[in-house]
């Protein structure tokens, strides 16, 4: 096995252990911490149905922030939803034999990572120009923005003009998955591709990527306006004010 | 008034234009500082402790472990912007601390220094900052610029709220000795007299009395204005500038007009003669469940059946959002009704019944608009359906007069501007950011002036009121412009001589 084999795929282990129990951490964190006042920004869905709608167009249609700033919402759009379709259209270095809507999902993969690149630099753009955002940015904002851009970037590089080995590649992924290590192409693009995106797997939990979780468990977005008809009190409230139980004569 | 001010009332703008920003515009040392007896009668230090540094970060970590809203909305944030051009404070002081991201900022920065790997390790990077006396007054300035008012909160992808991170952030100055004035004087007025005025009971007697004559003398019915009745059926529960302030005053008559109408017997409580909770805007769950304890033990004591709400915004907020929470339940009132209950939702219910006769000429000289108050708006709700809490006052003004035109969509029901006071803003240390403030409202009325020749402004909230009263005439309108909803409702109903 060559030093990059080993190194890729120490580093693929390493950055997937860090992503999956930072995050789990992370939601575990957010799940156990109390709510305890009810605080919905009104007006809020009555029912648990309802927020599930609620919660589900935020995810996918980024309603509120379509109510907020066309521009933002557009380039924003435009980056997840392509990023989707490219992740999706990713599953095929991951399994085998593919499954047959990813198959189908490819040609969208491939020329949705230029919708993808779009709208990164639109947000780059925004940020570097309107003052607003400008002055609410730190570093670690630009540098994230150019985090994503190199992967799309390196990535459609690969795909359209350096037209690495495909199978090569994905004997190698699927070694790494079943501890069966089989020998990384060396190209140069490709590696750059792939160190972005080992980086951007350590840094998910510890960034402001945490909104994709954080999302879900949102109280002003997540909580049923039902405050009048059900008493909602967290366990610690209980413990500190009643205990006993207030009487009531 | 406009002229002895030593700040300049910002011009209304010809069209929308998002502000230039001005750094350090509203630099300052924010409100007065609270003093010692005032701090420890609420339980907090009396003055900024030594070892500040140490138990802010403490109080920090506290509130983390107690409060998802904090911990969520402090890691969530991708600076996206979409907030940075709707806090009415930014609109109208272009400051960009007051922009809702970079106010949440001033709290951020320190969480991340402390709280999270990538400050810890990288603070540069990410924005991280050490808490130092700067980073503490910048808080005590920028967290008394925010009246709470959660309209960034609407518009954030993520429904970060503003008004929850102030509060913390004010809670945390608390616990260190730092707290305002003007918030805590009053809480430690009603813990010791019932009421944010100091108004003691036998001065709320003779209000009520010569309020009783008032109409009498006016409309020639008995009209009652009783406290502390033993066994009425409501209890009612209203904000104290409804005791003696205009406009407040004509919408308290105007209740007990409708409670008269409706012969139903009501009551007000001498110990909880306050609706307002302004421990909500300190952040204290303790106080604030300490403030709404009296009127758990007033219903009990009176032996009423049913609490209702006067009209008051943040009231209404801790009343439906949080009162079953903080001194629930009430399994001793009457479950039929909604515990508890807006004094609108009650009139609305009548006037579908058809239990009430409005004569909506009487309001003809007044061509109407309706301020949605943001705690009523974006933190509770009237009646059975969402967005029950704009459509109830509209329809109670409608049926109480004939001209009645809303101001533009974009400044009405949940996307509301803020009156510029609420939040325990409204004092006059903070006149200059009250004034400013209050501009896109300003703006949004005078289109609804310059259209349909409106006159008058309605609203149901008592800071509302008191805010609009005091900044109409640096606007060029009058103070008496601002009216309380039962005021309309109370010149318009057709009292029945019959006694109840
Ligand atoms: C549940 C899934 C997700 C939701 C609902 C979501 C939603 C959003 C929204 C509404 C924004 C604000 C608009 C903008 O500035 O683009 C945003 C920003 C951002 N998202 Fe996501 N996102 C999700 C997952 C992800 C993932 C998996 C990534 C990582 C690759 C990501 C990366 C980003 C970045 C980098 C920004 C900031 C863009 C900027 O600098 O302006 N998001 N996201
Ligand atoms: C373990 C993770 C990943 C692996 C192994 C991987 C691997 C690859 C490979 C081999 C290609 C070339 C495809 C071809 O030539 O047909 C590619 C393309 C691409 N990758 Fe990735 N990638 C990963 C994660 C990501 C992530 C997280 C993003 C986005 C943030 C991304 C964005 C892209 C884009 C935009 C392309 C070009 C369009 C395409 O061919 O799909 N990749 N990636
Ligand atoms: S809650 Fe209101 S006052 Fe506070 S930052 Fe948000 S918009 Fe501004
Ligand atoms: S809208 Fe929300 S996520 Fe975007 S900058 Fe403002 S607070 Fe942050």
């Amino acid at each position: 096995m060559g030093f990059w084999t080993t190194f890729y795929a120490l580093s693929f282990y390493t950055a997937t252990l860090i992503l999956v129990l930072g995050l789990a951490y992370k939601i575990y964190q957010y799940a156990k911490t109390p709510a305890p006042l009810k605080v919905p920004t009104m007006p809020a869905p009555l029912t648990t149905g309802g927020v599930v709608v609620r919660v589900l167009m935020e995810v996918v249609l980024f309603q509120s922030l379509f109510r907020s700033n066309k521009w933002i919402w557009l380039f924003a759009m435009l980056f997840h939803a392509a990023l989707w379709v490219v992740l999706l259209r990713h599953l095929r270095y991951f399994i085998e034999p593919v499954w047959f809507w990813v198959v189908l999902v490819q040609p969208f993969g491939k020329y949705g990572s230029f919708v993808m690149l779009f709208g990164l630099l639109g947000l780059l753009v925004r940020r570097l120009f309107v003052e607003r955002i400008r002055y609410i940015s730190s570093p670690s904002d630009y540098l994230m923005l150019i985090l994503l851009l190199v992967i799309g970037g390196s990535g459609v590089m690969v795909s359209f003009v350096t037209h690495t080995d495909i199978v090569h590649f994905k004997a190698f992924m699927l070694g790494v998955m079943y501890f069966d290590w089989q020998p990384i192409p060396t190209d140069s693009i490709l590696l750059v591709h792939l160190t972005a995106v080992i980086l951007l797997m350590i840094i998910f939990p510890f960034s402001k990527l945490l909104h994709a979780p954080g999302v879900f468990f949102s109280p002003s977005r997540n909580q049923v306006d039902n405050a009048r008809e059900k008493r909602h009190v967290a366990p610690w409230a209980i413990k500190q004010f009643e205990s006993p139980p207030p009487v009531v004569d | 008034m406009a002229a002895k001010a030593n700040f300049e009332t910002p011009a209304f703008r010809p069209y929308p234009v998002i502000p230039i920003l001005k750094p350090g515009a509203m630099k300052g040392n924010g409100p007065f500082v609270a003093k010692p007896p005032m701090q420890e009668a609420l339980g907090f230090p009396g003055e900024l402790i030594d070892n500040w540094h140490d138990v802010a970060i403490e109080k920090m970590g506290e509130l983390l472990k107690k409060y998802r809203s904090l911990r969520v909305y402090l890691d969530a944030c991708v600076k996206c912007g979409a907030c940075t051009d709707k806090c009415h404070y930014m609109i109208g002081t272009f400051d960009p601390k007051n922009m809702p991201v970079a106010r949440q900022d001033l709290l951020r920065q320190v969480y991340r220094r402390y709280f999270t790997l990538a400050g810890k390790w990288f603070p540069k990077l990410v924005g991280a900052k050490d808490l130092t006396r700067e980073v503490l007054d910048d808080w005590y300035n920028y967290f008394h610029q925010c009246s709470q008012c959660r309209r960034c909160s609407v518009f954030c992808p993520y429904g970060i709220d503003t008004a929850d991170i102030s509060m913390a952030a004010r809670e945390i100055l608390d616990s260190v000795g730092k707290g305002q004035k003007y918030c805590n004087e009053i809480i430690a007025k009603v813990y010791k007299i019932g009421n944010n005025l100091g108004l003691p009971e036998p001065a709320l007697r003779d209000t009520l009395e010569g309020l009783e004559e008032d109409i009498k003398d006016e409309t020639g019915v008995d009209v009652r204005l009783p406290v502390d009745e033993e066994g009425a059926e409501v209890l009612v529960i209203t904000p104290s500038a409804d005791f003696f302030a205009e406009p407040h005053i004509d919408g308290l008559i105007g209740y007990a007009k409708v409670f008269h109408q409706a012969g139903i017997s009501w009551t007000l409580s001498s110990s909880a003669s306050e609706a307002a909770n302004f421990s909500m805007f300190i952040g204290s769950y303790e106080n604030m469940r300490r403030v709404a304890l009296r009127i758990r033990e007033a219903a009990i004591n009176l032996k009423v059946k049913r609490i209702i709400f006067g009209e008051c915004g943040h009231a209404w907020r801790v009343a439906y959002s949080f009162l079953n929470t903080l001194v629930g339940p009430f399994d001793f009132l009457d479950q039929r009704y909604p515990i508890p209950q807006h004094i609108c939702e009650f009139t609305y219910d009548l006037i579908q019944k058809g239990a009430l006769k409005l004569d909506k000429s009487a309001n003809d000289h007044r061509r109407v608009t309706f301020h949605d108050s943001c705690n009523v708006a974006r933190a509770s709700r009237m009646g059975d359906m969402p967005g029950g809490q704009f459509i109830i006052p509209r329809e109670v003004i409608k049926a109480s007069c004939n001209h009645f035109y809303d101001m533009p969509a974009d400044t009405i029901h949940d996307q509301t501007y803020c009156c510029g006071g609420g939040g325990g803003l409204l004092t006059d240390d903070l006149m200059e950011l009250r004034v400013k403030g209050a501009l896109p409202r300003m703006e949004a009325l005078k289109h609804v002036v310059d259209n349909y020749g409106v006159t008058h402004m309605a609203a149901i909230c008592a800071i509302c009121k008191t805010q609009f009263a005091k900044v109409l005439p640096y606007y060029g309108f009058e103070m008496d412009q601002i009216i309380s909803v039962h005021q309309l409702v109370s010149d318009a109903i057709v009292l029945s001589v019959d006694e109840i």
